[in-house]
């Protein structure tokens, strides 16, 4: 029943290594195969532009041409080289959505943060507020913003990152108010601990389990939101190379060269895929060391 | 079906029963006992020591991950062990019946409640007229039978009639024997000592055999008449309950005797020293005698065998002619210095506000605490106690009143009160789970006070934290574990380091044993008591147990909904209570029977 008792360096690190321990004593296939496409495709995206047999912009043959030695997955719909625009096309999509999670956290989480520690009616001000922005519809929102802004990255990550802050702020808001209670926060509050210090020392290493749990799936939905601006042509402009943009562009000779339209959608699928499994996976193994506590009370 | 059997043959027979984990981990380990008819058994032992578990043996039942390894059990002649649930089910609710420690979590929230002893009858005694009992069984446990209270759902009753719903249930089908399971643990005093009661006439009116299982042993002296002593999943000692209390042959149940406050005479609790064994398997020789203070090198070899020393008086222990019950030692009562005032609270009054809904949670309480001495705040779950103790952190804002600290009034929330208020009150609060941050190792945490609230650097604050856990008697190199690690007492016991590296002058301990054992908790006052002399520390100790207040304090404040009925030095308010209220809760303290202890050996 007792967590592992050796001593360990620091918290956080402990923490890490703790669940990144349990989860290699999870001998769940499906967690090893999640990490070993996500590790593919973070290296893929990672040095694919230099191992490329082309430039991603050059035009190198005939628009739809099959697949030939010279273009192994053919070319697209202006005769440029289908493999080396996947290989650099990934790099915008996992870039973008990346930010505009971490933003999504920064922002929607000290809101929670806020809320949830002070109660009262500040929370329920912010938190109405917050509901205001879940009535919008993500799509909708984005392609508003897009048709206002033009084709500007800056607005879209803004974009999507406001689309995340509700659920944020809701998930962060609850762990906050739970963890707040607890004796070790009470005794830092009565110490006159700055506030900044309850946070990080007291609140957020207890709130990990969750963080990351939301955290997996709420970065595949900013991969899918990017994905469709870009694919709706309102995100990345062309000729730069990007899996959602590809598949639009590509989508009118589908039937000439279907590899054109397929290899960038798998990937994309993979990686959102690999991404939400390891999530998961890696935030029960976290969810283990939170549960002992509540099972022993 | 019934077997016939003379009234003292036993009802219930355990023998030789071994239960283990899934994982080979020894659970119980050889438990013999018998239950005769219309007997009641204690079976007492403190966290951990298989006492539900064999509970649960008796209705033929292990918990998921447990399995019978060996031996029986036997109600009235039948054997329960490896009969599938399909033999046991006739078994249950006819033979043998379960009264659950948390009725609010046993009673079926969606359903009401005469419809849930109306399924029982239906089930176990389908040609029964299950109305008709229903209302019978509501009025034996003393609750209104009438169609409408059968009416309500268990959310729209007390804790205390849930409980009497859950024991009408395990009377319905005229059971020869009921395991009551902790029945009172969660309710307040008054509430535990009604039950109590009922149980008691219960007991005369059906001749119906109990088995009541406990950590309390004050309670459980209350409603049985013979114990048995459960320890690491081992029976150590069972007798007549006179013999338990007064003549113990195992000095565990000496030192469970002599760890049980009691509110008739101010005495210092003596406690057992250490914990139980992680791991019993792991332990070649006696399993107490890590703790023991009069185990020999053989002790430590084998398993003492079971030794019958009286008639009916089993002891698992070869010392047990050795074995003496400590002596109660008298405290000496030093009334303090009155002269300055470290604490002066004045009509404090303080509300709760939910959702509009505004309640008094304290109401115009004064009381002054003098330095170096302990003020025991008393009252049952909504009292206010612990809103009084919010309020001197500084964590719950006061509606009136003043709290003057050395001569200075407090501000309100513990942030704009000066560095050094907020050093010398110090805070200990009831949860051993949840007091320490899980994430932080136990250095860290003892030492963090004395940075945040001394200026003293990091290097220094952990060179102080061996002395700190020392003085707690905890081993210094516990500093580097988590607190997932350690036991609730251990776990307690850092919270009092923590709170003593900021150099407090006053400690508000609210609550902090009622998570506890017995001997620990013990164990715990009297650390707290030897702080309290060496580092002259001021204690508001906020309690539930009166036989607590008898132990460590000097003026006792009684609150009842917030209203303070009565204040006074402890031997004047326990000895000749004034207030009603007070009167009814030492009433329904439970204490063990006042038998003469032996003196010196047999």
């Amino acid at each position: 029943m007792n967590a592992d008792a050796r001593p360990t360096p620091a918290p956080s690190a402990a923490l890490l290594a703790g669940a990144l321990r349990r989860l290699r004593l999870r001998h769940a296939w499906s967690t090893r195969i999640a990490a070993a496409a996500l590790v593919l495709l973070v290296a893929l995206v990672a040095i694919g532009p230099v191992v490329a047999p082309h430039s991603a912009t050059a035009l190198i043959g005939p628009p739809f041409a099959g697949p030939s030695s010279a273009s192994p997955l053919g070319t697209d719909y202006a005769g440029e080289d289908v493999l080396s625009r996947v290989l650099a096309g990934g790099r915008t999509v996992i870039a973008f959505a990346f930010v505009a999670t971490l933003l999504a956290y920064l922002t929607g989480g000290m809101v929670g943060l806020i809320a949830g520690y002070r109660r009262g009616w500040i929370d329920a001000v912010l938190m109405r507020c917050m509901d205001v922005l879940l009535a919008f519809p993500p799509i909708i929102f984005l392609l508003l913003l897009a048709t206002g802004f033009g084709n500007n990255v800056a607005a879209l990550i803004i974009g999507i990152a406001v689309v995340h802050m509700p659920g944020v702020a809701r998930i962060i808001r609850a762990a906050t108010l739970e963890v707040s209670v607890r004796g070790y926060v009470e005794a830092a509050v009565a110490r006159g601990d700055r506030l900044i210090t309850i946070l990080r020392r007291e609140l957020l290493p207890n709130m990990a389990g969750p963080l990351v749990a939301d955290a997996g799936p709420r970065f595949t939905v900013s991969i899918l939101l990017v994905a469709a601006v870009n694919f709706l042509g309102l995100g990345i402009a062309p000729p730069t190379a990007d899996w959602a943009l590809m598949i639009s562009e590509n989508r009118a000779g589908i039937t000439i060269n279907p590899l054109a339209v397929l290899i960038p959608a798998l990937m994309i699928g993979l990686l959102t895929v690999s991404l939400n499994t390891l999530a998961d996976a890696f935030a029960s193994s976290l969810g283990t060391t939170l549960d002992t506590e509540s099972l022993r009370r | 079906m019934t077997p016939m059997t003379e009234p003292a043959d036993p009802v219930v027979v355990v023998e030789d029963l071994t239960v283990r984990s899934r994982i080979g981990a020894t659970v119980l380990d050889r438990v013999s006992l018998a239950v005769r008819e219309s007997e009641s058994l204690g079976l007492v032992g403190e966290s951990g020591s298989g006492k539900t578990t064999l509970g649960h043996a008796l209705l033929g039942y292990a918990r998921p991950g447990l399995e019978f390894a060996s031996g029986s059990v036997r109600i009235a002649g039948a054997e329960l062990l490896g009969r599938p649930d399909a033999g046991l089910r006739p078994m249950r609710g006819r033979f043998i019946s379960y009264v659950p420690q948390d009725p609010a979590a046993a009673l079926n929230p969606g359903m009401r409640i005469g419809a849930q002893i109306r399924e029982i009858v239906l089930v176990h005694a389908p040609d029964w007229d299950a109305d008709r009992l229903a209302g019978e069984l509501l009025r034996r446990v003393e609750l209104p039978a009438d169609h409408a209270f059968q009416r309500r759902f268990p959310h729209q009753l007390s804790g205390g009639q849930q409980q009497r719903v859950a024991i009408a249930i395990a009377l319905a089908c005229e059971p020869r024997v009921i395991v009551l399971d902790e029945p009172t643990t969660g309710l307040d005093v008054v509430t535990q000592g009604l039950i109590l009661e009922e149980v008691n006439r219960l007991r005369r009116e059906l001749d119906v055999a109990m088995v009541y299982v406990s950590h309390d042993l004050a309670a459980v002296s209350q409603v049985t008449d013979r114990i048995a002593v459960m320890y690491s999943g081992q029976v150590l000692e069972q007798a007549e309950l006179g013999a338990i209390i007064g003549h113990p042959r195992h000095p565990y149940t000496a030192g469970l005797v002599s760890s049980v406050p009691d509110h008739r005479r101010p005495q210092h609790l003596v406690g057992i020293p250490g914990v139980a064994p992680d791991d019993p398997d792991r332990v070649p020789g006696c399993l107490f005698a890590p703790r023991c203070a009069i185990k020999i090198r053989d002790c430590e070899h084998a398993r003492p065998p079971v030794t019958e020393v009286a008639d009916g008086h089993l002891v698992r222990c070869i010392r047990w002619a050795e074995t003496t019950r400590p002596l109660p030692l008298p405290r000496v009562m030093t009334p303090p210095s009155r002269q300055s005032a470290l604490l002066a609270v004045s009509e404090l009054t303080a509300r709760h506000r939910t959702r509009g809904l505004t309640t008094t949670a304290v109401d115009k309480v004064s009381f002054t605490v003098w330095p170096g001495s302990c003020v025991a705040l008393v009252g049952e779950s909504g009292s206010g106690k612990t809103t009084i103790a919010r309020c001197l952190a500084g964590l719950h804002a006061p509606d009136g009143g003043s709290i003057e600290f050395g001569g200075e009034r407090l501000a309100a929330a513990a942030r704009h009160r000066t560095r050094e208020q907020r050093r010398r009150i110090q805070l200990i609060s009831q949860n051993p789970y949840e007091s320490l941050n899980p994430r932080h190792s136990i250095a860290d945490q003892v030492g963090w006070p004395a940075r945040a609230l001394r200026g003293v650097s990091k290097r220094e604050s952990q060179s102080e934290v061996g002395l700190l856990l020392e003085r707690v008697r905890l081993p210094a190199r516990l500093g580097e574990r988590y607190p997932s690690s350690l036991s609730g007492g251990e776990r307690q016991r850092v919270a009092i380091a923590r709170a003593l590296a900021a150099h407090p002058d006053l400690l508000v301990c609210d609550e902090i044993t009622s998570a506890l054992d017995v001997s620990v908790q013990a164990a715990a006052l009297d650390l707290l008591r030897d702080l309290q002399r060496e580092l002259e520390l001021a204690l508001l100790f906020i309690t539930h147990d009166l036989g607590l207040v008898a132990a460590v304090a000097d003026d006792v404040l009684v609150l009842e909904r917030g209203i303070q009925v009565e204040t006074g030095d402890v031997i004047s308010v326990l000895h000749a209570p004034a207030a009603p209220y007070t009167r009814r809760l030492i009433g329904a303290a439970p204490t063990l029977p006042l038998v003469a202890p032996e003196s010196g050996a047999p």
